[in-house]
């Protein structure tokens, strides 16, 4: 067993949880934040996708007591409690998912994409900031898998909120 | 998962004293911990080096020394990466997605084992995770392993893509140890499976990389072009790092290194011999590349392969010709 102690959300809190537990279940599990999703639970399809310490990360290959100390945003922290996110609202506007199952994934997986910047693989000149165009967007969020197919419109959603 | 006891390291002397036999030192935890998960890694103990103060990018001479925490996505970011190795920069951001990049460190990409199917499916026999109990790949599915240097005992392909970068920049990786500091050169790090597949590197029990320096940039154009399954958050079948100097239409200086087909970064020396002093065409190009793959032994399902590495070797040498 290990004492983990985290800021989530704003909130600090500790739990007492065996050391092979992943954020992903921490959160879940011990916290009951549920909005932050198991999907492949191998890093693959990003529907556990939340910000630690501002960046995003996979929550399920994150052991939590190698994060202790970390602060970690979830879904339920993205908005501000009276407002949501822009993000959010733009995928409601724009009708970025069809089940919803990933979407906190996406939602939190873009947060952290729009303030990362600098060049991705698709970028010609590395040593420039592009402009995020549809393509670029594509390339970012590829950790995030959709199997709704939702793609069109969580990329239109994002530019919108990138503009 | 099997229980495992876990403790953070200050620095690289704690690291060395909390090794046992049994430990593994844990980087950003995106290879490892997934294979705790699959029961392919069974640690006893877990010693999270990601605090030990190799997290910065520093000027070495007219290189640079990278520190062994350094995240992947700092590393591709840096300033001075995308400016003076943007092969190593494109090599980086080509493998797996930015949430990985976050969390995934220098010398745990070094150190990610291979994803061929059967050394992660522990239903299956492998030589790697279970020395002689038979590799099921060599009549199996091998499509996307290796066809250069593999033995009869294993026939797994590294995965990094970094890594690949690496070898064609001569990078010198530094060890610290039980025995003292050492450096291992790149290529060098990956060794070949031959009787040993359980072996994927030459460093010893408990050695830790502290950094990876690079020397000051070859002269010439680069770069680093993967093909893979699809567009993007795949790994490599076949990639290729290039670095081509042309002076008067001749070939200066070259290096060449191929990912996804060796159990180790695959630096093409014989292809360099080809190129150094030959015109730089497209004609000259493909002799070259069908040098190096003259050692290629691809099996039935990867046979495709060996002229995707020559196509992919010949056009991204063209597009690097002045």
């Amino acid at each position: 067993m290990a004492e983990i102690t985290l800021q989530v959300n704003g909130a600090q809190r500790s739990v007492s949880a065996d050391t092979r537990t992943s954020l992903l279940d921490l959160l879940r599990e011990h916290l009951d934040l549920t909005g932050t999703k198991k999907g492949c639970d191998h890093g693959q399809c990003g529907a556990c996708t939340v910000l630690i310490d501002g960046r995003r990360a996979n929550s399920c290959l994150a052991l939590a007591v190698a994060w202790d100390g970390a602060e970690i945003t979830t879904v339920e922290g993205l908005g501000d409690g009276a407002e949501p996110h822009p993000l959010q609202t733009a995928f409601m506007d724009f009708d970025a998912f069809q089940c919803g199952y990933c979407t906190p994934g996406q939602l939190c997986s873009a947060a952290g994409m729009l303030a990362e910047g600098g060049p991705s693989a698709v970028t010609a000149d590395l040593t420039g900031d592009p402009p995020l165009t549809a393509e670029e967007i594509r390339e970012r969020m590829n950790g995030n898998l959709c199997r709704c197919g939702a793609y069109v419109n969580i990329v239109a959603a994002i530019e919108d909120v990138s503009r | 998962m099997r229980p495992f006891s876990y403790s953070r390291a200050t620095d690289a002397r704690d690291a060395l004293e909390r090794f046992q036999p049994g430990t593994m030192y844990l980087g950003g935890g995106t290879n490892l911990v997934d294979l705790m998960r699959l029961g392919v890694a069974r640690p006893d103990s877990l010693v999270d080096v990601t605090r030990l103060p190799y997290d910065t990018v520093e000027a070495a001479g007219d290189g640079l020394r990278i520190g062994a925490a350094v995240r992947n996505s700092d590393l591709a970011m840096h300033p001075v990466v995308r400016e003076r190795y943007p092969m190593l920069a494109r090599a980086v951001l080509s493998g797996a997605s930015g949430q990985v990049r976050n969390m995934a460190t220098v010398a745990g990409n070094l150190l990610q084992r291979t994803r061929c199917p059967y050394f992660q499916d522990i239903s299956h026999p492998c030589n790697k995770r279970r020395p002689a109990s038979g590799c099921p790949a060599i009549d199996g599915d091998h499509s996307g392993l290796a066809v250069f240097g593999h033995s009869e005992h294993c026939v797994a392909t590294h995965p990094s893509d970094m890594a690949v970068a690496l070898a064609a920049l001569d990078a010198r990786v530094h060890v610290t140890g039980p025995a003292g500091d050492r450096v291992v050169p790149m290529p060098g790090l990956h060794r070949l499976p031959d009787g040993e597949p359980e072996r994927d590197t030459v460093l010893a029990a408990g050695e830790l990389i502290t950094a990876v320096e690079l020397p000051p940039p070859p002269a010439g154009a680069s770069h680093y072009r993967k093909v893979r399954e699809r567009a993007s958050f795949a790994f490599a079948l076949v990639s290729v790092a290039a670095v081509l100097d042309v002076a008067d239409g001749v070939v200066r200086d070259c290096r060449l290194a191929l990912g996804g087909v060796a159990h180790a970064p695959w630096r093409a020396e014989l292809a360099e011999a080809e190129l150094r002093g030959a015109p730089a065409t497209q004609e000259d190009f493909s002799r070259a590349a069908e040098a190096e793959l003259s050692r290629a032994r691809p099996l039935p399902r990867n046979a495709y392969k060996v002229p995707l590495a020559r196509n992919l070797i010949v056009r991204t040498l063209q597009e690097l010709v002045p």
